[in-house]
């Protein structure tokens, strides 16, 4: 046993930077999941809109814990080998792609239908109709619950830990079992993540607002 | 008010023959048999439910027909067919709500649609969209967001949207409905002024004025079908039928 010293400290400090790069590459990947899964969920054809609901009710039905696990262990028995860190980007990217693509699929909806009919009316095909008058629309609507959900994101890469991946969460274990000063330890992390989330949240806030201010 | 000027037709444009189309059990179009002609001018009326924006909306196929034949601008509309786009093209339609892109300017919103769906160059299709808002007497709104223009701007623009794709047929669905009483004129005007240019018109609209300075056939649908089709001379001074009569009564000032 020692105590909690500057060497701890850094070393922390050192470890949120595999939260934040976890916190990323689960975000981007959520994102492209999400938007296939919105697309999907919203689109013409009747296969893929099951599809999507399936995913979507799956994914947003059962702990991230499990899927996390799963991700973790499934590979294995299938014979592939993956590391803590691909399976927890996997796991919290699916995970990501659940959540956001439920959020997009709301903003593509809340698009009044008028706008459908009038490029429609001018020749404009799925795609361009999509790309051009749709998603921009979509996007406005969509930014506070999506950086929302990066806050929740951000907060849950910490389970990661338990499959062995040491980002912030899992070096504050390894700390504490160094020093048994939890107290201190636990206190600090949570104040690391305090400081990355509440900027995002008063940043969607202010979103939030802005988008009410401008519907009036 | 005065007759319309008697001008020449072309050819058939679009061709309605035993047209039917239900929703579920209701059928909102009854065995509708209509030929348009290049140039001609045509103001559809009735009562509300009676079917009259579903008729234009077949024609760009917004909604698909169920029983019959429509035939626009040479192409006959089939249950999924792919080249609906070239029909789209060559049709353009003005919405009661005017339906303009909230997060494009007024130029954008001008010239998406001929940059993407016919592949005409930036400056090109800016050109073509000033010279269109200045006929519909907006270009100074041009850089402007729909949001910070009247409902008779936005109309307008909507109107020059769709004439910037060079549409051979402009379809309006109560262009003038969801407008303020002071602006309906202003939009009317520019309707006038596009009828006098030959475009080929279909209005539905309850705006008889209009009807009357323009129109070469006044139709009055009721309950899905087309009850009289007439000039509107005969129209409004001697209609056929009953129904018409009574229609007319209601929203002709007495």
């Amino acid at each position: 046993m020692r105590d909690f010293g500057w060497g701890d400290t850094l070393f922390l400090i050192g470890a949120v930077r595999w939260t934040l790069l976890l916190s990323f590459v689960a975000f981007v990947g959520g994102s492209l999941g999400g938007l296939a899964v919105a697309l999907c969920r919203t689109g013409r054809i009747r296969v893929l809109r099951w599809l999507a609901a399936g995913f979507i009710t799956l994914f947003q039905g059962t702990p991230l814990l499990m899927q996390l696990f799963l991700a973790f262990f499934v590979p294995g028995i299938l014979g592939f080998d993956v590391d803590p860190w691909a399976a927890a980007a996997i796991g919290l990217s699916l995970h990501a792609a659940a959540f956001l693509g439920e959020i997009w699929r709301g903003a593509i909806e809340v698009v009044p239908r008028g706008q459908w009919e009038a490029s429609t009316a001018l020749g404009l095909r799925y795609a361009a109709q999509m790309r051009y008058v749709v998603l921009p629309q979509a996007v406005r609507i969509a930014v506070p619950p999506t950086v929302g959900f990066l806050v929740q994101l951000i907060k849950a890469t910490s389970l990661a830990s338990i499959i062995g991946f040491v980002e912030l969460t899992r070096a504050a274990q390894i700390v504490n079992n160094a020093t048994f000063q939890p107290f201190t330890v636990f206190g600090l992390v949570a104040l690391i993540y305090f400081i990355i989330c509440w900027p995002l949240s008063l940043y969607s806030r202010r979103m939030e607002q802005r988008l009410l201010v401008a519907s009036r | 008010m005065s007759a319309s000027q008697p001008h020449t037709l072309g050819d058939v444009v679009v061709t309605m023959a035993g047209v039917g189309k239900w929703y579920g059990d209701f059928k909102v179009l009854k065995d509708v048999n209509l030929d348009v002609r290049r140039g001609e001018r045509i103001v559809i009326c009735g009562p509300s439910g009676s079917g009259k924006s579903t008729l234009i909306r077949c024609l760009n196929r917004l909604e698909e027909h169920n029983e019959g034949r429509i035939v626009v601008d040479g192409i006959e509309l089939r249950h999924g067919m792919r080249d609906i786009d070239k029909v789209r093209r060559e049709v353009g339609m003005v919405f009661q709500s005017f339906n303009l892109f909230p997060h494009l300017t007024v130029l954008e919103n001008c010239i998406l649609a001929p940059m993407k769906v016919r592949g005409t160059a930036r400056a090109e299709a800016e050109r073509t969209a000033r010279l269109y808002l200045e006929r519909v007497h907006i270009p100074e709104q041009a850089g402007k967001y729909p949001g910070q223009l009247s409902g008779g701007q936005q109309q307008r623009v909507a109107i020059a949207r769709s004439l910037c794709m060079n549409p051979r047929i402009m379809l309006f669905d109560e262009p003038t409905s969801a407008l303020d009483p002071e602006m309906v004129k202003e939009v009317l005007d520019v309707m006038v002024e596009l009828a006098e240019s030959g475009m080929t018109m279909l209005c539905v609209t309850h705006e008889m004025g209009f009807a009357r300075k323009v129109a070469d056939r006044v139709i009055f649908m009721d309950r899905g079908e087309i009850v009289e089709a007439e000039t509107p001379d005969v129209f409004f001074d001697r209609p056929a039928s009953e129904r018409t009569r009574a229609f007319l009564g209601q929203i002709l000032p007495h």
